[in-house]
């Protein structure tokens, strides 16, 4: 089935079984092996993506519903000689240990610092109305969709912490 | 050249307190980082040679029984499918831990329910998924099954060689002015690494390459090359990034063989991925365990004697039982000991190694039980481990290489602020009972045979070669450290080439031994190299100073590469355990304090505060060791409170195989941990004074967090994991 995406900034043309999902797609046809398959069911994370700036579990879209769409990959971030600011966040913080959750939690990161910069509330919010505070409590309860067995969280949470409070310091001046 | 080192005696001279780069020890930034956190790093699944097809593993839906039919003729038509895989010599099981042989193999028995039976090879992955999802299996189920091993007719071993016992506990019990007796579960647990098993296989004639997603790879390539019968020097694994592995991937699995089996059937590379559902019921669990914890103390908590009664499972073609004991015999004070070890033969998924096999659960039964105990007698649950810390090991009687357990507990109390904690059930914010709780933590170390090779190149650069793993526990890392400290250069100047079988068979991964192992195997060839040197320049080694690529002796100061000349050196680190493993007794120790939060209501626990001191012998990086404990004191969170193989025992199938239903913690389940690390030098280790860390984190977590909970709510849960609808029960 024909599909055309926008991946990373570029027009990529699909002819894929109706089956292939958006994950299978990038892995299998496109080269794109950053995103990664933990659960193929949605419980783990490791294949998010950004699709229209939002993050998606990759492995619950069929890649055919996705015609037109724009989607951002963990390649579509950074490189290894020019990694965006929460890469290098990650990295120094030690915010991974095997690495294989890794992309997808920086890609969930990528999104939930756009749905709290957009005001989005959360379970731990102490209110509904006003913009959320980055806190700790507040990006762990925003990333629990993203496993990491190997338990790199607190790491996880201070490199979040670190990136979102220089962009909140970048807005203000 | 080899520089060869069997650890028979300690070493005390402490060569890396002198060295001069200053490297060693620091919180320095894994140098695989960058490609990870870009998705770059190549893991198994991401190799897609020419003409790659794709496999899918079909399932026994029942077990234990006869295959009596495999609907393999109307898969072979379906679309796109090129090879219906039935070979006998498919895994029944995966190999244990450092097996070095094939596994029991064929699918005519099938063992338990989720046995893999057959391959199906398509062009493309969906192909072959619908195709193995739709082949019909039929198994012809014995009768009089076993699953339950506490059943009252399930068979039970108790192996001689595992069973010990001094003095005289039932007497030390009725002595005793206090006493514990109480029986304790836990739940069996997967490893849930994030990376599914995964081999791509290729042959080029004979010879078969594999990227695999293997810990162990010396072993592995023995059990690959055995299953398929084919020689050892014909096999290639590729491991260089591993998912987590967490023991899970310390055996050859179902995938390799298969995939290497179809391969070598069509002439082209396939690659085979387990699904998570066939991870959880298809690798290793561990155990489920049933421990009776008996203590006997006087008025003053002064302990006279120690019992522990396990009982796990494993189906009976396996000699592996989760050594559930293996810590009691040394870690407190007692002249009258028992320990016994039971095995039920159950037919159920393979029981093998998870994370700190043995500590990770029997700590947790012990540790509650001396909270018990500290209730009981009165005590400060810290005063009490303190003053039962034996000043030798009390079984053997031999000396303890090193003892921090209780400076970890001094400091741990201190920091985390153990004065303020109250008595059981005192303290309540709204509908929050809030309480902390302390264990001891303790794994014993070990070392490996190990090799490695490093070569010293003449522009002053150093590759460092060894089929050793890192499964995310900081090999790259720390392998980087100790070549650069040990050689004076720069990290940015060392290469780490891991996971390749054509290279030095170092360690593996697993049983926390890798760093101390291959470590050391690296540490003894930079010695050489540095002998080498100082024969160059007319100097004792010990006389000679190597820093950011500068060679200084006497008043002598040159270059590497004028020295080197234009030749490289090269030289291989062989490392054996001598008899410092048996004349010390070498562990690592640690203390856990945990503050958590109950709710009144409904009896949920969530974990507020971690706090973790440990200390395990030279500290090679800060960081990546930190992050092990992290991880470690996680999976106890997850131990106590969430994490439970749910078998339905009237058939051996596993419920829960995914992990919208196998609990791990998640980021909103796990505070902001503090760890501190407490330096030591351990001399009877090896050169380097280097000890295991990767499962100490795990060991005594989840005590910590059970105490917490009988100290928020006084409810004493001894049934993990410790899920709300327990607490609930015994809310007042």
């Amino acid at each position: 089935m024909k599909t055309d995406l926008k991946i990373n900034g570029e027009l990529r043309s699909l002819d894929a079984d109706s089956r292939t999902t958006l994950l299978d797609a990038l892995r299998n046809h496109l080269g794109l092996t950053g995103s990664k398959k933990g659960c193929d069911h949605g419980q783990c994370g490791a294949c998010t993506v950004l699709v229209n700036g939002r993050r998606i579990n990759s492995c619950l879209s069929l890649a055919c519903m996705h015609d037109g769409d724009e989607i951002t990959t963990i390649e579509g971030l950074g490189t290894p000689e020019q990694m965006s600011a929460l890469q290098k966040a990650f990295v120094d913080h030690d915010g991974y240990q095997c690495g294989y959750c890794t992309p997808g939690q920086i890609c969930s990161a990528e999104g939930m610092l756009q749905e709290m910069k957009e005001g989005w509330p959360s379970h731990v919010s102490g209110t509904l109305d006003g913009p959320p505070k980055l806190t700790a409590d507040e990006i762990s309860e925003r990333m629990s969709g993203n496993l990491c067995r190997c338990a790199a969280y607190p790491n996880i949470v201070d490199a979040i912490l670190e990136v979102g409070a220089s962009e909140t310091k970048e807005a203000a001046e | 050249m080899t520089e060869h080192f069997k650890i028979d005696k300690p070493d005390e001279r402490n060569m890396l307190d002198d060295t001069a780069q200053g490297v060693l020890g620091t919180p320095m930034n894994r140098p695989d980082g960058p490609l990870k956190v870009t998705g770059t790093a190549m893991y198994a699944h991401e190799w897609h040679p020419e003409g790659l097809c794709h496999g899918v593993l079909v399932r026994a839906g029942k077990g234990p029984g006869n295959l009596t039919h495999l609907g393999t003729d109307e898969v072979r038509t379906m679309p796109g499918v090129i090879d219906v895989v039935t070979d006998q010599r498919l895994l029944s099981v995966p190999a244990q831990g450092m097996a070095n042989a094939a596994p029991e193999q064929g699918h005519d028995r099938i063992a338990y329910d989720g046995q893999p039976v057959a391959l199906v090879v398509a062009e493309s992955f969906e192909q072959a998924r619908f195709a193995a999802q739709s082949m019909e299996v039929v198994v012809e189920p014995d009768e009089g099954a076993h699953y339950d091993p506490w059943a009252a007719d399930t068979k039970v071993e108790t192996p001689k060689a595992k069973q010990s016992s001094q003095g005289d506990l039932d007497k030390a019990m009725t002595d005793a002015a206090v006493t514990v007796d109480e029986t304790y579960t836990t739940a069996g647990h997967n490893s849930g690494a994030m990376e599914p098993h995964t081999s791509v296989a290729q042959w080029d004639g004979d010879r078969l390459t594999l990227h695999g997603s293997y810990q162990m790879l010396k072993f592995n390539k023995n059990e690959l090359a055995d299953s398929l019968g084919i020689k050892p020097d014909n096999v290639r694994i590729l491991s260089p990034y591993v998912g987590g592995g967490f023991g899970s991937k310390l055996g050859i699995c179902h995938e390799a063989v298969a995939a290497a089996l179809a391969s070598r059937e069509i002439g082209r590379p396939v690659s085979v991925a387990l699904s998570r559902q066939q991870v959880l019921e298809a690798t290793m669990r561990r155990s489920e365990t049933r421990q009776r914890v008996r203590l006997a103390a006087d008025a003053e908590g002064n302990m006279s004697g120690m019992g522990h009664h396990s009982l796990v499972s494993n189906l009976g073609s396996q000699s592996f039982a989760e050594p559930v004991t293996q810590a009691t015999p040394f870690l407190y004070k007692g002249e009258n000991r028992e320990i016994v070890q039971q095995v039920a033969e159950t037919d159920r998924m393979c029981a093998g190694s998870v994370r700190a096999p043995g500590e990770a659960v029997g700590i947790l039964a012990v540790e509650v039980a001396m909270d018990e105990l500290a209730e009981k007698l009165g005590i400060d649950p810290v005063d009490l481990r303190l003053r039962n810390i034996p000043d030798k090991d009390p079984t053997k009687e031999i000396p303890f290489s090193s003892h921090m357990l209780g400076e970890c507990l001094r400091s741990g109390a201190k920091s985390f602020g153990w004065d303020k904690r109250q008595k059981a059930g005192m303290r309540r914010e709204g509908e929050w009972l809030v309480g902390m709780g302390v264990s001891s933590a303790v794994r014993v170390n070990f070392v490996i045979e190990a090799k490695a090779r490093v070569r010293l190149d003449p522009e002053g650069t150093a590759v460092v070669e060894t089929d050793m793993t890192d499964i995310g526990t900081g090999s790259y890392a720390i392998f980087t450290q100790i070549a650069a400290e040990m050689l004076g250069l720069p990290p940015s100047q060392v290469r780490v080439v891991l996971g390749d079988t054509d290279l030095p068979p170092g360690s593996g991964s697993g049983g926390s031994f890798g760093a101390a192992s291959t470590g050391t195997a690296i540490w003894l060839a930079c010695d050489n190299i540095r002998k080498t040197l100082a024969g160059k320049l007319g100097v004792e080694s010990d006389d000679l100073t190597l820093k950011d690529g500068e060679a200084i002796a006497g008043n002598k100061r040159m270059r590497l590469s004028e020295i080197l000349n234009s030749e490289a050196l090269t030289a291989e680190g062989h490392v054996e355990p001598g008899k410092t493993s048996k004349e010390v007794r070498q562990a690592t120790w640690g203390a856990h304090f945990a503050e958590v939060a109950v709710n009144a209501v409904t009896g949920e626990p969530r974990v507020r505060r971690m706090h973790g001191v440990f200390s395990a012998g030279r500290i090679l990086n800060e960081k990546t060791a930190r992050s092990q404990c992290l991880g470690g004191m996680t999976w106890g969170i997850g131990m106590a409170l969430t994490e439970e193989l749910l078998f339905d025992m009237r058939d051996g199938h596993l419920a829960n195989r995914d992990f919208a239903e196998y609990h791990i913690p998640v980021n909103a389940d796990v505070p902001q941990i503090e760890v501190d690390l407490l330096h030591e030098r351990d001399a009877w280790a090896n050169p380097m004074q280097v000890k295991g860390i990767g499962e100490l984190g795990i060991c005594g977590a989840g005590a910590a967090v059970a105490n917490a909970i009988y100290n928020a709510s006084g409810v004493r849960v001894r049934d993990f994991p410790a899920t709300l609808d327990k607490i609930m029960a015994g809310l007042s």
